[in-house]
C-alpha cells in the first residue's frame, strides 16, 4: 500500500470537472484507490458520489492510497493522480 | 374560462377567437407572452417519477441485480448521448453536466449499495431508490458547492426508477413531429437541449411574463401562453391552437377557427415593416433595441433591424466559471458584440451575480434567505471592485479600436450612493457614459437625484415589477403581480422618465415590457426615449409605434395611469391606440 499527501490546487476544489477527471483517472487504476483527509478515513476514489461527499476544497490536503496489486506500480499511480490535484488547472 | 372577463388579451396580433367562443368551444386562458398563433398535439414535460413501493424481489437476487445495474447503465449511455450532443453545440456546461451524472449513474459505490440492498429481497427499483437516498444524504450534507449536485443526482435516480418501473423518462418529450411544449414550469435545464424546430408554441401552468419560458418563448420567436391554468394536466396529443397574444389556448378548435388565426397571424406578419428606425407615426424617434445574453443573440439583433443594443448581459462570462475570466478574454468578446454595430449605441449591463447567481471564483456569499434583496448587481461589486475595475477596463479598450457608442450600466443602484460609486468606476476606467438600471422603486421615487450622477437610466420592468409589487419573479402563482401593466409601476417608470427628461439625459426600458406593442406605444407616452427587447419583439414593436402618433402614446399612456388595476390598464390604453385591434 502507498500513500501520498497532496494539496488541492483548483479554485473549486475537488469538485466539478477536477473531480470527474481525478475519479475517471482512478478508475482505470487496476488496485484500488482511495482518498481521505488527513485525519479521515478512506473513502472509494474511484466513486465520483464518495469523492463529492468529502467536499474537498482549494489548499486543503489529501491523502491518496494506492492498494497493492502486483500489475501497478504505485508510485506512477500517484504521480499521475497527483499532478490532476496538484494543478490548478484541472479544467 | 370565464368569458366576459377583459383578460390581457389582444394587440397587434389581433385575437382569433374574436369574441365567437361558441357553446362547446372548450379553451383555456393565461397570459400570452410571446406574440403569434401555434397549432399542433401537446407534448407534456413528464414531471415528477414517483417514488417506488418498498417491495421484495421474486426471490432471485442476481436477476434483479442484473436488472438494476442494466437500468443504470442505460441511463448512463442516455446520459453520455447527450453529453456528446453539448459538446457537439459548443455547451461545454452542459456537457460536464451531463457527464458527471452519466459516472453517478455508474457509480461503484453506488451499486455496492443497491447490490446490498437487494441481497436483503428489496425489490430492484426500491433497492436504487434507497442506494440513492443514502447519497443524497451524502451530498446534502457536504458543502454549498456540492449540494447543487443534489438535483442531479435526483435527475439520474428518476431515469432510473422510470426505467425500472417502465414509465416515461422525465424530461422532454420526444416526438417526431413539432408539438405544443407543456409544462407545469419550465426551468433553463430542461430546455437546455430543446430543438427549436421541433416547438410550434409553449404553455405552462405557472410562471410569469418574466419567466424562463416567457424569455425563451421570446428568445425563440415561439408563441407562448403563461400562467394557463388546466393546461399541466391536458392529456398528450390533444391538438391546441395556441395564441400567445390573446393568452387563448382553445382545444381541438373546428377548421374555421384555424384558418381565421392562420389568416389574422399571416397578415400581421405581412404588414410588418422590416426594418428601419423606430418611430410613432409623426416622426417622433425612438431607438428600437436589442437584448443580447449571449453572443448568438447578436446576429439575431443584426437580422431583425435592431439599432443597437440596449441590454448586453455580460453573465454568461461569469457564471459556472471556476476561475475569474481574464481582461483578454473579455475584452475579444466586447470586441465582437461593440464591432456589429458600428456607430450605433451599445448599453453594457456590468456584471449582475448575488446569492441566487453564485460565482465560482468568489467566496461563496453569507447566507441570505432572500437572495432577491441580498447583496447582488452592484451591491456586490462594491465588495469586488477589482472584478468590476477588470470588466470596466476590458469594456474600455475594447470600445477604443471601434466605432461604437458604448454605455455602461450598473444593475441594482438604490441611492445616490451607489450611482457614484458606479460613476467614479466608469470614470476611473475611462469610460464616459456611465448609467444606472432602474430596477429599485428607490431608485425611481429619488430618479432625480441619480440624474445629477450619471448619464441614463435604463429601467429593467421585470425587477422593479417584483420589487414595487413584492412579488417574487420565481413565483407563477404571483403572476398577476408581476404584470407590467400594473398601474404602480406605470407610475415608477413615469417619475423616472420624468426625471430624466428634467435633466437632459436619455431613459431607456430594457424589461421585457418593450417587447409588448401596446405597452411600448404608453412606455413612449411616458416619455421613455428607447426600447429594447429580445430581438423577434423588434418588428411587430415597430409596425405599432409606426401606426400611431406621439400625442395619442400620451393618451394612452394617461388613460392606463389613470386605470385602477392591471388589466383595466391594458384596457384603456388599447382603447385608445385602437387600431392595435382593428384589422
Amino acid at each position: 500500500m502507498a500513500e501520498r499527501r497532496v494539496k488541492v490546487a483548483s479554485p473549486v476544489g475537488l469538485h466539478a470537472r477536477p473531480a470527474a477527471l481525478f475519479v475517471q483517472a482512478a478508475a482505470r487504476v487496476p488496485a484500488d484507490v482511495g482518498i481521505a483527509r488527513p485525519d479521515g478515513d478512506p473513502v472509494n476514489a474511484k466513486s465520483i458520489l464518495e469523492v463529492l461527499g468529502l467536499d474537498v476544497r482549494q489548499n486543503e490536503e489529501i491523502r491518496i492510497i494506492v492498494g497493492e496489486r502486483e500489475d501497478v506500480d504505485a508510485d506512477v499511480v500517484l504521480n499521475e493522480l497527483e499532478e490532476l490535484v496538484a494543478e490548478s488547472e484541472g479544467a | 374560462m370565464p368569458d366576459g372577463i377583459p383578460g390581457p388579451s389582444g394587440s397587434a396580433a389581433g385575437e382569433p377567437a374574436a369574441g365567437a367562443a361558441g357553446a362547446g368551444d372548450a379553451g383555456l386562458r393565461g397570459i400570452g407572452v410571446s406574440p403569434g398563433v401555434g397549432f399542433g398535439p401537446v407534448r407534456a414535460i413528464v414531471g415528477a417519477v414517483p417514488e417506488p413501493p418498498v417491495k421484495r424481489h421474486d426471490g432471485d437476487a442476481d436477476q434483479a441485480r442484473k436488472t438494476a445495474v442494466s437500468a443504470l447503465d442505460a441511463v448512463a449511455r442516455d446520459l453520455e448521448g447527450r453529453g456528446a450532443m453539448a459538446a457537439s453545440a459548443g455547451r461545454a456546461e452542459a456537457r460536464d453536466v451531463l457527464e458527471a451524472q452519466a459516472m453517478m449513474a455508474r457509480d461503484p459505490g453506488l451499486t455496492e449499495l443497491l447490490s446490498v440492498k437487494i441481497d436483503e429481497g428489496l425489490s430492484a427499483p426500491r433497492a436504487v431508490f434507497e442506494a440513492f437516498a443514502f447519497y443524497r444524504e451524502v451530498l446534502g450534507g457536504a458543502g454549498e458547492y456540492v449540494a447543487g449536485r443534489v438535483a442531479d443526482l435526483d435527475d439520474v435516480r428518476d431515469r432510473a426508477v422510470a426505467r425500472l418501473l417502465g414509465m416515461p423518462m422525465p424530461g422532454l418529450p420526444v416526438s417526431d413531429e413539432p408539438f405544443v411544449l407543456v409544462a407545469r414550469d419550465l426551468a433553463p435545464a430542461d430546455t437546455a437541449l430543446l430543438d427549436p424546430s421541433q416547438v410550434v408554441a409553449f404553455v405552462t401552468e405557472e410562471g410569469g411574463p418574466t419567466s424562463h419560458t416567457a424569455i425563451l418563448a421570446r428568445a425563440m420567436g415561439v408563441p407562448a401562453v403563461v400562467a394557463c391554468p388546466g393546461s399541466a394536466s391536458l392529456p398528450d396529443a390533444t391538438m391546441v391552437l395556441v395564441d400567445g397574444t390573446s393568452g387563448d389556448v382553445r382545444l381541438d378548435p373546428a377548421e374555421d377557427d384555424l384558418a381565421l388565426a392562420r389568416a389574422v397571424a399571416a397578415r400581421n406578419r405581412a404588414v410588418l415593416p422590416a426594418s428601419g428606425p423606430g418611430a410613432t407615426r409623426d416622426g417622433h424617434a425612438v431607438p428600437l433595441l436589442a437584448n443580447i445574453g449571449v453572443l448568438a443573440d447578436v446576429d439575431a439583433a443584426v437580422a431583425a433591424g435592431a439599432e443597437g443594443v440596449g441590454l448586453f448581459r455580460t453573465e454568461f462570462l461569469f457564471l459556472d466559471r471556476s476561475i475569474e475570466p481574464g481582461g483578454d478574454e473579455q475584452e475579444a468578446v466586447y470586441r465582437r458584440v461593440l464591432q456589429a454595430f458600428p456607430e450605433r449605441q451599445v448599453v453594457v449591463r456590468v456584471l449582475d451575480a448575488g446569492a441566487d447567481k453564485p460565482l465560482g471564483f468568489l467566496p461563496p456569499p453569507g447566507e441570505e434567505p432572500n437572495p432577491a434583496l441580498g447583496e447582488r448587481g452592484v451591491r456586490m461589486l462594491r465588495r469586488h471592485p477589482a472584478l468590476l475595475a477588470g470588466q470596466l477596463g476590458a469594456l474600455a479598450r475594447a470600445a477604443a479600436d471601434t466605432t461604437a457608442i458604448l454605455r455602461v450600466m450598473a444593475p441594482m443602484v438604490t441611492d445616490v450612493d451607489d450611482a457614484r460609486f458606479f460613476a467614479e468606476a466608469c470614470g476611473e476606467a475611462g469610460i464616459e457614459s456611465p448609467g444606472v438600471m432602474i430596477e429599485v422603486p428607490a431608485a425611481a421615487l429619488r430618479a432625480r437625484d441619480l440624474a445629477g450622477e450619471v448619464e441614463f437610466f435604463s429601467i429593467g420592468t421585470n425587477d422593479l415589477a417584483q420589487y414595487a409589487c413584492a412579488a417574487d419573479r420565481q413565483v407563477g402563482r404571483l403572476a398577476r403581480l408581476q404584470d407590467p401593466w400594473q398601474p404602480a409601476l406605470l407610475d415608477l417608470v413615469a417619475l423616472a422618465a420624468d426625471a430624466a427628461q428634467e435633466a437632459g439625459k436619455h431613459c431607456g426600458v430594457c424589461g421585457e415590457a418593450a417587447g409588448d406593442p401596446v405597452l411600448a406605444c404608453v412606455l413612449t407616452g411616458l416619455g421613455v426615449t428607447s426600447l429594447s427587447m429580445s430581438a423577434p419583439s423588434l418588428p411587430l414593436v415597430r409596425a405599432a409605434l409606426a401606426r400611431h402618433s406621439l400625442e395619442e402614446c400620451r393618451t394612452a399612456a394617461a388613460a392606463a395611469r389613470s386605470a385602477a388595476s392591471a388589466t383595466a390598464a391594458r384596457a384603456a390604453a388599447q382603447s385608445v391606440l385602437t387600431s392595435m385591434t382593428k384589422p
